[in-house]
């Protein structure tokens, strides 16, 4: 193992890094608030209102995502429309197909999460709070949503992981994130084995700050002393 | 014509379950003050009754009317009733407080926030106002040094504490007990029913469905035995405990002496 050329590459690597996690940190955010509809809508009693967000999901969950950046990279470009709308500067640059990509690609299975979590609540805890007199919405924003959350909570922070491993795809659409940064290096270096251990380092890295990150955010809000009563 | 209007009143309630008729045409009336023991078996559609004047069950036939209000029911596609007026069912279940058999707190805010939510999102109390009148029930259940725990903190007892006191912040015209103390140890029974017994000697107008027989006997102005869906007895509690008329009520009141 060649020390010093890790040492010597481990700035840029950093530097693409930082990008990955721009493009998660984007992702799960934005994934987060398109799916808060998305899962209401999915837990609805209603077959109508429950069919868009199913069809969606069953779109995003049932193809890769990496046939799904490529559908936004290089088949965007195809429409007229789309070329010569105000949005182009943003769908030509591969960060923002990136970005839109793994959003719309997270926000089915937050969905699905939120879905699962809003009908784990106990039947009881909605009664109660609708024999206070609160309305359907009422009950909604602040009994069920903050409890769902909690329940929830566990398995978003198991899919802001799989994203952040996801987001390795990006180096395929030129985008010199930690992996793309890692391929660059070894195009130049021919030291395949050294480079990619570094990123591969750097992945931990990144996981153990996000595992213990979702750990102190799931004691703050006393996750476990929920479940199981 | 001196006769004022009831705090409550139910008029010929049915309900089904598939084809199981729960409750054949239940009516009664509850003053103001008074305290309704309803008693019967498992199955006797106690609870049932209990969570169909507040709609958490729907009714298939009957009105439902509080202090005068006659609730609008419409048909559903399934042959239930359901609220016609989605406005007028939340404030009349503002009115209505409900205690259930397992307290169903919400286990992710404190205490205090249980019982000052409903007031703040329901009523449009401001928190201060809503935190001083939360302290005031929390004292008069007795765990005012329980406010700031979360509810798994606390022993059952204490949590049928909290929610009444989560319904007693609504300052609801009649509240509906559905068993509860049919959650608890024996040990925590007692702290429950003192609370209750408190509110019965306020004045408050309650209805009660519970297997505390001596309980009811002593709190009660009235009682009620329901058998297979249908008021089978009713009176004082007197009447009802000493004096029967009805042979299946005479057989559940010697078995649970």
């Amino acid at each position: 193992m060649n020390w010093e050329v890790i040492i010597k590459w481990l700035p840029r690597l950093a530097q693409g890094a930082t990008l990955t996690l721009e493009l998660v940190a984007i992702a799960v955010i934005a994934g987060l608030i398109l799916a808060i509809p998305l899962g209401i809508a999915r837990s609805s009693r209603h077959w109508y209102v429950r069919a868009v967000p199913f069809s969606y999901i069953f779109f995003f969950r049932g193809t890769p995502l990496l046939v799904q950046l490529f559908l936004v990279y290089y088949g965007l470009a195809q429409f007229d429309a789309v070329r010569s709308s105000a949005l182009w500067p943003y769908l030509r640059d591969p960060f923002w197909c990136t970005v839109l990509t793994m959003t719309l690609h997270t926000a089915a299975y937050i969905a699905e999460i939120l879905r699962g979590a809003l009908q784990a609540i106990p039947r009881g805890e909605i009664e109660a709070a609708r024999a206070l007199g609160m309305s359907k919405a009422k009950a909604l924003f602040y009994i069920m949503l903050p409890r769902a959350a909690r329940i929830g909570l566990p398995a978003y922070s198991n899919e802001v992981i799989l994203m952040l491993k996801a987001s390795a795809l990006a180096s395929t659409v030129t985008l010199l994130e930690l992996t793309g940064m890692a391929r660059t290096i070894i195009a130049r270096t021919y030291l395949p084995v050294e480079i990619f251990f570094a990123a591969g380092l750097f992945y931990l890295l990144i996981s153990f700050l996000l595992v213990n990150g979702f750990k102190l955010l799931e004691r703050w809000l006393r996750v476990d002393a929920c479940q199981g009563r | 014509m001196a006769q004022a209007t009831p705090a409550l009143e139910i008029r010929n309630l049915h309900k089904r379950y598939g084809s199981v008729e729960i409750l054949k045409g239940i009516s009664l009336t509850a003053r103001d003050g008074d305290v309704i023991s309803i008693l019967g078996s498992s199955g006797s559609g106690k609870s049932t009754l209990l969570r169909c004047i507040n709609l958490l069950e729907n009714p298939h036939q009957g009105q439902i009317l509080v202090a005068g209000e006659e609730l609008r029911l419409k048909a559903a596609k399934n042959g239930e009733l359901v609220a016609a007026d989605n406005k007028q069912i939340n404030r009349m279940r503002s009115e209505i407080g409900f205690v259930f058999q397992n307290f169903n707190l919400w286990p992710h805010m404190t205490i205090l926030d249980n019982i000052i939510e409903a007031p703040r999102r329901v009523l449009g109390q401001s928190k201060a106002e809503a935190t001083e009148a939360a302290e005031a029930l929390l004292d008069k259940v007795g765990i005012h040094h329980k406010r700031h725990a979360y509810p798994a903190e606390l022993s059952g007892g204490q949590q049928q504490r909290a929610a009444i006191a989560r319904t007693l912040a609504m300052q609801p015209k009649v509240i509906l007990f559905d068993e509860p103390t049919s959650a608890l140890d024996p040990e925590m029974v007692q702290e429950v029913l003192n609370v209750i017994r408190a509110l019965a000697e306020e004045g408050r107008t309650m209805l009660l469905v519970t297997h505390e027989m001596g309980f009811a006997r002593q709190v009660s102005s009235e009682v009620i035995f329901l058998h297979q869906g249908l008021i089978e007895e009713q009176g004082s509690p007197q009447q009802v405990f000493e004096n029967p008329n009805s042979a299946r009520c005479k057989q559940f009141m010697s078995s649970n002496r």
